[in-house]
């Protein structure tokens, strides 16, 4: 008897197996739940994951001379690096500069060589508006039009570019540089910039975060425990700016914070600082960090004020009527329980912060730019390549933290709300 | 239902239609994009019966390679810088120009000897040379007033903030002038690594003084705030707050950088035959006559200026506030496009290295 329940299959009351009609009727559940998802799923996909596909593939993809010289590249391609240039070398460009002018793509091409070799893109517009003229010999020819085409460094600049795919995007955003012999190296100090300013929007952003925690705690704590008539009422002083549109909260900033503004004209009335010493407050790192803070409080006060609501006073109370001081009871039972808040506006604050793009290129003037504002230049400036270099690092650093928040706090710790 | 469909459709099938007449202008906005608009736009439309409206940007020049890319090229015509015109056309990004199609001259001049030397490009057509020069308020600065490049740079002699535009290009060019290299000398000097640390260290020397700006409206607004007692600025936009508006304002001259300014029509604009007929009327002699009437920056066509320009308040006489006048010229430099086509990344890296890091 029971080794005949053991083999014979079980089966559903019409007589088909079990096994496959439970499977059938969870397939079903399962498609309808992925339909359900499905219009997400799709959104996310085009609007996020290939979009930054694109980004990051742009980063290290820059097709101005491979695409536009293919002779050329042929060449490179069959000589091995350090071969000087020879007639066919030559030759094979002159074909280049032929079709780059009738495509009117020479100045492509010629961007391209800049980002290796400054000063060269001219070189490629000036010769490809005599392309028709090159006859061979083509060694004389191009010397003859301009003798920077027998440099070496011009031709190692062109065999870096002739290759579509090319970390010299990320060599820049590092501030390092090819020597003459292909040796990484940094960057002559006065041109150094990226690493200083990757390390500035960091040091920045956690600045302001930590200034958000300080003034939202207490906020939080009053949202509370505050009856709910009052809390009401803080909770919309809360809200209403989070509501205004950031562009009007910024120029207001601006209105109050500048050297003829509303902060230094009343000091200047009450005598406090003279005329011609007015406190410099806008357009500078002061300024960003103050607007930031004014900006990004509201995402760390909801967070906390969320998990504050939670945490029963009585907790606070049976510490107290057990000898703890305020100080105790605040430190050892208030403060961890409001941690996942803490966790989750700090990382909250953060990452906005390390991001943010508008406050900074308003109100940072020359010393309160961060990262971001530079991505935005060279975006302006055609450089997508090294745009995309630059957020792909600052995607790469804002994980890199996230891990780290995983690792020391735990993911599991966090409560929005 | 049904009917609700077929109605919405036809209303947007009318909507796009009444769309697809329009030109958009794109141009810098302020006393700049408004004379622009006064001059080309609103008198094209009535001429032609077409729409035309204008659109603001802090530099045209920006958004083009973009659109370009994206095959969603919105605007119609851009008014862009001179070495952008040259670096968007070499990357295939604006659609050709044919000299052809500009009409000759009111004096009857063909277009191709009319036009100043350099004001017709492959893909652009010049609207006005204007001038990176330097202002001061008349009733802030008495006494002693600046009336050179170098005065600019003498903290000692004019205590106070200085506003800058923010970016290499004319900088530079500005700050060897003050620092005392000649004009002519200016292009080669910013050539060599030592001439390129020497304008950064003469920058170095105000550099806790600088207000900087980015869009031509700001540098009066600066001036008229006192929040600077002298500003780097387009001569256009002081003339306009000084003449226009009545402030105090005072331009010296001494150290400026004149260039073209472009008209030019970005690759796979909506409506390219327009776009072409719209630059050969605002680039006719009536055209730039009409906008050197309304902004002191000189029309680029000999037969422009046969005839005596007069201000729109109808008794400033134009001539000695362009930056062509002969009194306006004796210490100036045309910016070189050569110069910039191949450097700008490079020395705005350094130029923002500086900014950052100092």
């Amino acid at each position: 008897m029971s080794e005949a329940t053991a083999t014979a299959p079980l089966t559903t009351s019409d007589g088909r197996p079990l096994k496959a009609a439970l499977a059938m009727a969870q397939g079903r559940a399962r498609r309808r739940a992925f339909l359900l998802v499905a219009p997400l799923l799709v959104f996310i996909v085009i609007t996020f994951i290939v979009p930054i596909g694109q980004m990051l593939h742009r980063s290290v993809y820059h097709d101005g001379l491979s695409a536009n010289a293919p002779t050329l590249g042929a060449w490179f391609a069959a000589n091995p690096e350090g071969t000087a240039p020879d007639e066919a070398a030559y030759a094979a460009l002159a074909a280049d500069f032929k079709t780059m002018k009738a495509n009117r793509t020479a100045g492509i091409a010629g961007t391209r060589v800049n980002y290796t070799l400054p000063e060269t893109r001219s070189l490629f517009t000036a010769t490809a508006r005599a392309a028709d003229k090159l006859a061979p010999p083509y060694k004389p020819a191009f010397l003859a039009l301009d003798e920077k085409w027998g440099n070496p460094e011009v031709w190692g600049a062109m065999r870096a570019a002739s290759s579509a795919y090319t970390a010299d995007f990320y060599l820049i955003s590092l501030d390092m540089e090819r020597d003459a012999n292909g040796d990484l190296q940094r960057v002559a100090e006065n041109t150094r910039i990226y690493v200083y300013l990757f390390a500035k929007t960091f040091l920045l952003s956690g600045l302001i975060t930590i200034a958000c925690l300080i003034l939202a705690f207490p906020v939080a704590h009053l949202l509370a425990v505050l009856p709910m008539s009052k809390s009401n009422l803080l909770m919309i002083c809360v809200l209403l700016p989070f509501w205004t549109s950031l562009l009007v909260r910024t120029t207001s900033w601006i209105v109050v914070l500048q050297g003829q503004g509303v902060v230094n004209n009343t000091l200047v009335a009450l005598g406090i600082v003279a005329d011609d010493g007015r406190l410099a407050m806008m357009y500078n790192q002061t300024g960003t960090i103050i607007v930031m803070t004014h900006v990004l409080l509201p995402f760390m006060i909801l967070p906390l004020y969320s998990v504050m609501k939670t945490i029963p006073p009585s907790y606070a109370r049976a510490a107290r009527s057990l000898g703890a001081t305020s100080w105790t009871t605040f430190r050892r039972i208030y403060l961890p329980q409001t941690l996942p808040g803490i966790g989750a506006g700090a990382l909250l604050v953060f990452i906005l912060a390390v991001g943010y793009y508008i406050t900074p290129a308003l109100v940072g003037g020359a010393d309160g730019q961060l990262i971001s504002n530079f991505i935005d230049f060279h975006m302006d400036k055609s450089n997508w390549s090294l745009a995309a270099a630059l957020s792909a690092m600052l995607l790469a650093g804002v994980l890199v933290l996230y891990w780290l928040y995983d690792r020391l706090i735990g993911i599991d710790n966090l409560k929005l709300g | 239902m049904k009917k609700l469909l077929i109605l919405s459709t036809a209303l947007t099938a009318v909507a796009f239609s009444v769309q697809a007449q329009d030109i958009t202008v794109m141009s810098w906005g302020g006393a700049y994009g408004a004379a622009q608009t006064e001059a080309h736009v609103k008198p094209w439309a009535a001429a032609t019966g077409n729409g035309a409206v204008m659109l603001d940007s802090d530099n045209p020049a920006t958004p083009i390679k973009a659109m370009v890319e994206a095959g969603n090229v919105t605007i119609d015509v851009a008014s862009i810088e001179y070495a952008d015109a040259i670096r968007l056309c070499d990357e295939g990004l604006l659609e050709p120009i044919d000299m052809a199609m500009l009409p000759a001259g009111a004096d009857g001049t063909p277009a191709a000897d009319d036009f100043l030397p350099g004001a017709v490009t492959d893909c652009a057509v010049s609207t006005d040379i204007w001038a990176n020069v330097y202002a001061y308020d008349t009733t802030k600065l008495t006494g002693t007033v600046p009336t050179t490049a170098a005065d600019f740079f003498d903290t000692a002699k004019f205590p106070g903030k200085r506003g800058l535009r923010k970016g290499a290009k004319s900088v530079l060019e500005f700050v060897l002038m003050g620092d005392g290299v000649a004009p002519a000398d200016v292009y080669a000097t910013l050539g060599t690594p030592e001439g390129l640390d020497r304008a950064f260290a003469k920058l170095d020397t105000i550099k806790g003084d600088v207000v900087w700006w980015e869009a031509g409206a700001q540098p009066p607004q600066l001036l008229a705030d006192g929040e600077v007692v002298m500003t780097t600025a387009y001569n256009g936009r002081i003339f306009n707050a000084a003449v226009g508006e009545g402030k105090p304002f005072q331009i010296v001259w001494d150290g400026q950088v004149y260039e073209n300014e472009m008209y030019a029509v970005p690759k796979g604009a909506p409506n390219k035959e327009k776009a072409m007929e719209f630059i050969a009327y605002a680039t006719s002699t009536e055209g730039l006559r009409a906008q050197a009437q309304q902004i002191s920056y000189g029309p680029a066509r000999k037969s422009a200026m046969l005839e005596e320009l007069i201000y729109k308040d109808g008794k400033t006489v134009m001539a000695p506030h362009l930056p062509t006048a002969p009194a306006n010229l004796a210490n100036a430099l045309e910016s070189s496009f050569t110069f910039w086509v191949d450097k700008d990344a490079e020395l705005n890296e350094r130029f923002n290295a500086w900014l950052a890091t100092n």
